[in-house]
């Protein structure tokens, strides 16, 4: 190149300037907000929402079997699955990861179908075709050892590849030390890279504790008994027995006292992960 | 040059990735306590070369001993066999998630099977020789890149290694912050320890090296002591690096060379 040709000054515009037109456009989404929310409160029959959805004395029934029941066997559904799910996971993906062939291609496929397939279909599965299929064989634990089973499955398959991803996230230079100072391959992933890997994957991972948690409401496709009932069971039963949706409310609001916190502390976390890569 | 039996023995190394041949017939011999750089331009082969004398890269064909033991050999124990050799990396590569005294203590412990009061003591020493004790309980990233690299050779020395070697361990440095490493190296180097240290530091290999090897295209071009590789070059492809090297500023625009071999510097 000889010599660089000016770029001209742009011609002056009439109208609105840059920042007036910013300004106005910001004012304009204020309004259509607020204009949404008026109509909203203006249109909707509050007092026959709150007649099927807010019945104080209702609500009040419901109370403690919701908590120390209802809530109780949620979280302990969502916990062993959570449990089950971390620990196939983690086989799962350290088999993607092997060189041996055949199990990176049972890990793919396990991920493939199970990733695809509803949550419903899998409980459903497992509550009948497993009877059928051995009869005689009860899962450990009744119906909480099908539950931890079902769920663990799905969320194996999403876990293993979340693990996966973390397991790769960590600077090859790692594994490269590690194994230099005389560490064999196995101890190395245990002791240098798997622990690094979580820190890694603790925010995906909490977000799939945050899934499970609602995939958990499915237990009613097994059939369980009234001690065995979660939140969406039991405010579906008391509902229909009150003939009121209010306990339908209050088990909503018992999903959201776990995962509005829970999700508080996903992004705490990804915070303070940002601040470690710097 | 020492007498004694080759700590490090290289015979007829090759290395290809695919087609990319990166090392073409290395022979190379390591005398106890001898300190060698291995110089060259980027892409010549050296830190392959390195990597292959501890087996962090698998060579295509050839043999390396060190201390007598074949590493090249199938059946070898190469976990054990790497214990006596520590390696210190470009980006260092410490353990983050630990503390420093954990990043010496862990190895030691669940490789050498040592105790935690042992492992702790041992620790301790390394981290004094290498002038960071009060840095114990510090977390990696909270050290300056030359510190780091302070912490890594004294990771490898907890181990007890009987060679170590360097692939390029202050290339990723602030120019201020060579000095400290460099240092800890001249120390070693005092000492009696067997080095191989890939490198650009020339003031370094010329003061500090027994010997210098200049390698480029895959093979070694020049092999002396630094007087003679570094002072007097009798091959027109050492000149010409070292020139470039030793005064960049006075290069001039060259033809990119096709046959230069690609791959890590």
């Amino acid at each position: 190149m000889t010599d660089t040709e000016k770029t001209p000054l742009p011609p002056k515009r009439k109208g609105l300037t840059r920042r007036q037109k910013r300004s106005l456009s910001r004012g304009v989404q204020y309004a259509v907000f607020a204009a949404a929310v008026i109509a909203f409160g203006v249109t909707a029959d509050w007092g026959r929402l709150q007649n099927q959805f807010a019945q104080v004395e209702i609500a009040e029934r419901m109370f403690p079997d919701v908590i120390t029941l209802a809530l109780k066997n949620t979280v302990l559904y969502t916990v062993t699955g959570f449990g089950v799910g971390l620990a196939l996971g983690m086989v799962i993906a350290l088999m993607r990861l092997s060189s041996v062939g055949p199990y990176r291609w049972l890990a793919g496929i396990y991920i493939e179908i199970f990733r695809g397939l509803p949550a419903l279909l899998i409980f459903i599965f497992i509550g009948v075709a497993v009877p059928l299929a051995f009869p005689g064989t009860e899962i450990v634990g009744g119906t909480y050892g099908k539950v931890a089973l079902a769920l663990g499955l799905v969320a194996a398959a999403y876990m293993a590849e979340t693990i996966r991803a973390g397991i790769q996230a960590v600077p090859k230079g790692q594994m490269e030390a590690a194994r230099s100072l005389g560490f064999s391959p196995a101890r190395a992933m245990v002791s240098i890279i798997i622990p690094q890997a979580f820190r890694i994957i603790l925010p995906p991972l909490t977000n799939e504790l945050v899934l499970l948690f609602k995939d958990s409401s499915l237990v009613l496709f097994l059939g369980v008994t009234l001690e065995e009932r979660e939140l969406s069971k039991f405010g579906r039963d008391l509902a229909s027995q009150t003939a009121n949706s209010t306990p339908i409310l209050v088990a909503g609001l018992c999903y959201l006292l776990i995962t509005i916190p829970l999700g508080f502390v996903v992004r705490r976390m990804e915070a303070k992960a940002q601040e470690a890569v710097k | 040059m020492s007498t004694s039996r080759p700590e490090i023995r290289v015979s007829g190394l090759h290395k290809s990735f695919g087609d990319n041949h990166v090392l073409r017939g290395i022979d190379l011999e390591i005398g106890q306590g001898d300190v060698v750089c291995v110089i060259g331009p980027s892409g010549s082969g050296k830190s392959t070369l390195l990597r292959c004398v501890n087996l962090l890269e698998e060579p295509s064909q050839g043999q390396v001993f060190v201390g007598g033991i074949e590493l090249t050999d199938p059946d070898v124990d190469i976990d054990a066999a790497r214990r006596r050799i520590g390696m210190v990396f470009q980006q260092f590569n410490l353990f983050p998630h630990l503390t420093v005294t954990e990043n010496l203590t862990l190895p030691q412990r669940r490789v050498l099977r040592r105790g935690k009061a042992e492992a702790a003591k041992v620790a301790a020493q390394n981290l004094e020789r290498v002038g960071l004790a009060e840095k114990a309980d510090a977390y990696p990233s909270s050290l300056s890149g030359g510190q780091q690299q302070r912490v890594a050779i004294a990771r490898a020395l907890a181990m007890g290694p009987e060679v170590m070697l360097f692939d390029e361990p202050t290339s990723a440095l602030d120019p201020e912050l060579v000095g400290d490493v460099l240092a800890v190296m001249r120390m070693l180097a005092d000492e009696g320890m067997t080095m191989m240290v890939v490198t650009h530091e020339m003031t370094f290999a010329r003061e500090v090296a027994d010997r210098v090897v200049f390698m480029d295209g895959g093979v070694i071009v020049e092999d002396g002591a630094p007087d003679r590789v570094i002072g007097a070059p009798q091959h027109e492809r050492t000149r010409h690096f070292l020139s470039r090297l030793l005064d960049p500023a006075m290069a001039e625009v060259e033809e990119e060379t096709s046959d230069q071999v690609g791959g890590s510097a």
